[in-house]
């Protein structure tokens, strides 16, 4: 599988990472050696074998229904880059 | 010199109060000061801080509330969120990032009476082996080539800043992250132990996260049993991170002291590769030497899908970061550049914030999830680190530990490997498959190459058999009797 | 019934309608951290740094959430997934801080299901149910508050949500009514959610095709993010009809996602989501497998209510109200509560009547619930006592009740007050039909020589002069007696 510069757009605008022009190319160079790379893994014979999702071989814990968090709007709003009041601010969105 | 000191020691001497916690951070603070313009280890050092946590700690000493670690001066890899520190990943995207939270590792540390130095640099997002990643400038090793003092090595990364800290005694010890290796090769680079502890041994909350399933928080120390000490603080039950596994931490400091006697040592057949350097088997043969003579059986064992483990890995963890990163969007905090739409403002940010190694991964990690490729790449990838963990669980059934190199090679020079990002995350290539299989590994310090290079061995347990690892360790440790020093330290 | 049609210029087209149903989950806190979930606090006050997407914050789930899930799929009658699991769906938007949303993709906790729904013409249907799985909620854009920028309140984010996805069953804006109140109902009688959809704690987003019979499905539009049944049935009316224009006119119907505007009565493409089909889903590696014991989802089935349609089926063998009476008496908890509390040793038809008539016309006047209504269960029964005992009469018992809807005053109280108990002493009785056959002896002639129809005119007279509060029954008795 070889990306086209094609594909390098569309994941890029999937990825939401700004590519200009001139780095598709490179960009698509780039990536086609490493998945050309990564493809050695088309050799094991993974046949029936159960996918293994994580580092974790466990069933999952739950916590109790409790309120225990938030309450603090101020710290939650510190680090914005912008806001308005109480509201983070973002360029306006169309629907 | 007080950093010269071991954590254990330094314990001691603050406990007898033969000088005082003020003293030794003042002492490392002062070797920051002088060494950190050129190693750049630190991103953000926490001067007044760091002497308010001393004072404290003398405070503490003075009642007699002397805990695992009070009056030891840390340093904290900048991806761990520190409250009301700057914390920054090592990224443009995090400069202005001021956590109004602290990580549970870290908040451990704390609580057994740790003093912070300061956050030190990293690869961005923990992306690399080297260092040469960040958005704050390289590190440089404090090791020098014997033949060619000029060129400047690489600590290793992704914590080569911990490495570097620590190896050049601007801190006693540090936190690192190791989700292929980032803490082993670094360690391996700068002549420390290096512990990658159980997935699930040390929280993850707080920590920026990159691929989740493979990210573990551990120590860096100059010792095995410094390294035991802090993990021992580092290590436990969170409810607050789900992965975290709910079982008793025991006692890493006595497992050093148990030996190897009677101890099954597998060495895997497979990762002899060609082309390794001959030092390194060498290294090899005689760390297996050691523990025969301690006592212990060695054994062939094979490991048949390691030669896949760093392909796997560059599926995983890009696929896992890609998603990871997307918090990153310049709406609740971070850097954000404009834009005229919100998808604008999200790709210039994302663009300019990121980059070119994390552009990267998270331009493979969107294209092995998206339609029509998953299960060419990340399903496959996901047997495949089945196939992995199966390996392990094999071996684990006729031996206690693996011995292995932790690196192809000593630490290289910055601007070497470059070119390709392929022979970057080659320095994965010993160390990937722990973190894959989740099992514990830790790297010590066991020898030189011939351009007196620290060279490190790798010690690889079973699942939270972190104590079998310590003991192994340990004892390589004593027969190795690693005493070199790097060239730029601390009174050096 | 007739099957719903549209009739296009080339015949008859069949709508077919499936619903994926956004409920929010009953609890107190969000699925996956410990903030609150009430509706209508101060923006960004219920986040916590988990909802918030900031570094290094991870998810720990919500126990109660799991149940309310577990719960709502044994009420559909659907079978629990022992196993299941989160995977992120991966998408950019302003309100959803992770950058991804955690739902269940591959493996749901609960998988298939049905809803009997009942039609206006008296027949039932069944709906089958694909799926039920845990998601988050998103935060809230507010789009109008300033010229150039939207404003983000990450409340709701991280609350939890139930998505019920229908089969392609529906056919017709009638059955896809039938099928959001019953479900709705159901919801409610669970308390696993308010249905509340004003509040937007039940939404739809609603998968509309047409085909010619016969034919395989065509290709599908999803209207989004629908928030009240009678538009969910208003913009299946405008897709249908849409669509079958643009096949009629030689087009092609694309596959997209549009909104419902409902003040124009027609749907509309979704301008934000061009590039929202990749999904990306993969398995939340922040997450482990959701394993259900066996134990606890028996002790969970074990405690639920009486659902709408184990009730409906009692209500008409135990108290022997009509189809429709039970029907309507079931589709809220509260009134089939307040039903029972009525009818308990009671006449049960009586009490029936009487809720369903004067009752709900009542709580309608005042726009009054069951929960906020004047006259408790308690004192309607005791109304229907002081008839039953003869101590009020049925015309009494009206106005009685409508002082209980202005004061909220038990009945007893108010026929004390008023005087208005019914007055059974034949001697009166018999004084007030003597004056009333004395004062109209020409009334009186025309009835023995055959008018009989002049006898309700004596029975409202008599009544009349004892104020209404004469026993009905006596007073007939007497007049007969006296007439003959």
């Amino acid at each position: 599988m070889s990306l086209d510069t094609a594909t390098i757009r569309r994941i890029a605008s999937l990825a939401r990472l700004t590519v200009t022009e001139d780095q598709l190319e490179p960009l698509a160079h780039e990536l086609n050696s490493i998945l050309g790379w990564i493809e050695q893994l088309n050799e094991v014979n993974v046949d029936g074998v159960e996918p293994l999702t994580g580092g974790a071989q466990m069933a999952m814990k739950m916590r109790d229904d409790v309120v225990t968090d938030g309450g603090y709007p101020e710290k939650i709003l510190a680090n914005a880059p912008d806001r308005a009041g109480q509201f983070f601010a973002v360029p306006k969105v169309v629907e | 010199m007080l950093t010269d000191l071991t954590i254990a020691e330094a314990r001691e001497k603050l406990r007898a109060r033969e000088f005082s916690a003020v003293d030794l951070t003042m002492a490392h603070l002062h070797a920051i000061e002088t060494l950190n313009p050129r190693l750049n280890a630190f991103i953000t050092v926490s001067h007044s801080q760091a002497l308010d946590q001393a004072r404290a700690a003398d405070e503490a000493l003075a009642r007699g509330d002397a805990r695992a670690l009070t009056g030891i001066p840390l340093a904290i890899k900048d991806l761990f969120c520190t409250v009301g520190v700057r914390t920054t990943a090592a990224s443009e995207i995090l400069r202005p990032f001021v956590p109004p939270y602290e990580s549970t590792v870290t908040a451990q540390l704390l609580r057994d009476g740790a003093v912070f130095l300061g956050k030190t640099n990293l690869d961005e997002f923990a992306m690399g082996s080297s260092n040469m990643t960040s958005a704050y400038g390289p590190v440089e090793n404090p090791w020098k080539r014997l033949q060619d003092e000029d060129a400047v090595l690489v600590p290793g990364g992704s914590s080569g800043g911990s490495a570097a800290a620590v190896a050049a005694r601007m801190s006693m010890g540090a936190t690192g992250t190791d989700t292929g290796g980032s803490i082993r090769q670094p360690a391996s680079f700068c002549g420390l132990v290096g512990v990658k502890p159980s997935y699930g041994r040390c929280s993850r909350w707080g920590v920026v996260a990159f691929a989740s399933s493979l990210d573990h928080p551990g120590p860096f120390a100059r010792t095995v049993r410094d390294g035991a000490i802090l993990l021992g603080s580092m290590a436990g039950h969170d409810p607050k991170d789900s992965t975290s596994a709910d079982v008793p931490v025991p006692d890493y400091e006595a497992a050093c002291r148990r030996g190897v006697k009677g101890l099954r040592i597998g060495v895997p057949k497979e990762y002899r590769s060609d082309g390794m350097p001959a030092e390194i088997e060498a290294l090899w043969q005689k760390g297996l030497g050691w523990l025969r003579d301690a006592g212990a059986e060695i054994v062939d064992v094979s490991l048949p899908h390691t030669k896949y483990g760093l392909a796997t890995y560059y599926i995983v963890a890009p696929a896992e970061a890609s998603s990871n990163l997307a918090r990153y969007d310049g709406v609740r905090y971070g850097a954000r550049q404009d834009g005229a739409e919100l998808s604008d403002m999200y790709g210039n940010t994302r663009a300019a914030g990121f980059g070119a190694e994390v552009r990267r991964r998270i331009m493979i990690g969107t294209y092995v999830l998206s339609a029509g490729y998953y299960d060419a790449y990340y399903l496959r990838a996901q047997k495949v680190r089945a196939l992995i963990l199966r390996d392990f669980n094999d071996a684990f059934q006729q031996v206690d530990a693996l011995i292995t190199p932790t690196t192809p090679s000593a630490a290289f020079a910055q601007g070497e490997k470059m070119d390709d990002p392929i022979q970057m995350y080659l320095n994965d290539l010993f160390t990937v498959g722990a973190n894959l299989a989740g099992v514990p590994a830790i790297s010590i310090p066991a020898g030189l190459d011939a351009n007196g290079l620290p060279l490190g061995l790798q010690i690889i347990g079973k699942p939270f058999d972190e104590e079998t690892v310590f003991a192994v360790s340990a004892e390589m440790e004593r027969a190795a009797g690693f005493t070199a020093l790097p060239q730029l330290r601390a009174g050096g | 019934m007739s099957a719903y049609a549209i009739e296009g210029s080339t015949g008859l087209w069949e709508v077919v309608v499936g619903l994926e149903v956004h409920a929010q989950v009953i609890s107190q806190s969000k699925l996956f951290s410990g903030s609150a979930t009430a509706f209508g606090a101060e923006p960004n006050s219920q986040v916590s740094f988990v909802d918030a997407g900031f570094p290094g914050m991870l998810p720990v789930i919500n126990r109660e959430c799991v149940a309310q899930a577990v719960r709502t799929g044994l009420g559909l009658n659907a079978v629990i997934h022992k196993v299941s699991r989160f995977d992120r769906k991966n998408y950019f938007y302003a309100d959803m801080p992770q950058g991804y949303q955690i739902s269940q993709y591959e493996h749901p906790v609960v998988g298939t299901g049905v809803v009997e729904v009942e039609l206006s013409d008296g027949s039932t249907k069944e709906i089958g149910v694909t799926r039920l799985h845990l998601e988050q909620d998103a935060g809230k854009s507010l789009h109008d508050q300033h010229a150039t920028k939207t404003f983000v309140d990450l409340n709701r984010s991280g609350v939890a949500l139930m998505e019920i996805v229908s089969e392609p069953d529906i056919r017709s804006p009638e059955e896809s009514g039938a099928y959001l109140r019953k479900l709705r109902s159901i919801l409610r009688y669970l308390g696993t959610c308010d249905g509340n959809m004003e509040e937007g704690s039940m939404r739809a987003d609603v998968n509309v095709s047409v085909r010619k019979a016969g034919e395989p499905y065509r290709t599908r539009c999803e209207i989004k993010n629908v928030n009240s049944v009678r538009f969910v049935m208003l913009a299946i009316e405008a897709e249908a009809a849409r669509q079958v224009e643009v096949w009629e006119s030689g087009g092609t119907v694309k596959q997209e996602t549009r909104l419902f505007d409902s003040g124009r009565g027609i749907t509309r493409p979704m301008r934000s989501k061009e590039d929202a089909h990749d999904y990306r889903y993969f398995p939340d590696p922040d997450l482990l497998p959701l394993v259900l014991e066996e134990n606890w989802i028996a002790a969970l089935r074990a405690s639920l209510p009486e659902l709408p349609d184990a009730k409906r089926a009692r209500f008409r063998s135990e108290y022997g109200l009509t189809p429709y009476d039970a029907a309507v008496l079931v589709a809220e908890k509260a009134t089939a509560d307040f039903f029972e509390t009525v009818a308990k040793g009671r006449d049960a038809k009586i009490a029936a009547n009487w809720i369903t008539g004067d009752f709900f016309a009542a709580l309608n006047r005042l726009g009054a619930t069951i929960e906020t209504s004047p006259v408790s269960a308690a004192n309607l029964g005791a109304l229907l006592d002081l008839m039953a005992d003869n101590t009020i009469n049925g015309r009494i018992a009206k106005d009685v009740f409508e002082a209980m809807v202005e004061t909220g005053k038990a009945p007893a109280d108010i026929v004390e007050e008023k005087g208005l108990k019914q007055v059974t002493d034949t001697g009166a009785i018999d004084a007030a039909v003597d004056k009333i056959l004395a004062d109209n002896p020409d009334k009186v002639a025309e009835y023995r020589s055959g008018k009989d129809k002049l006898f309700g005119f004596f029975v409202g007279q008599t009544m009349k002069a004892m104020a209404g509060k004469g026993n009905p029954a006596l007073i007939n008795e007497t007049l007969k007696r006296r007439l003959a």
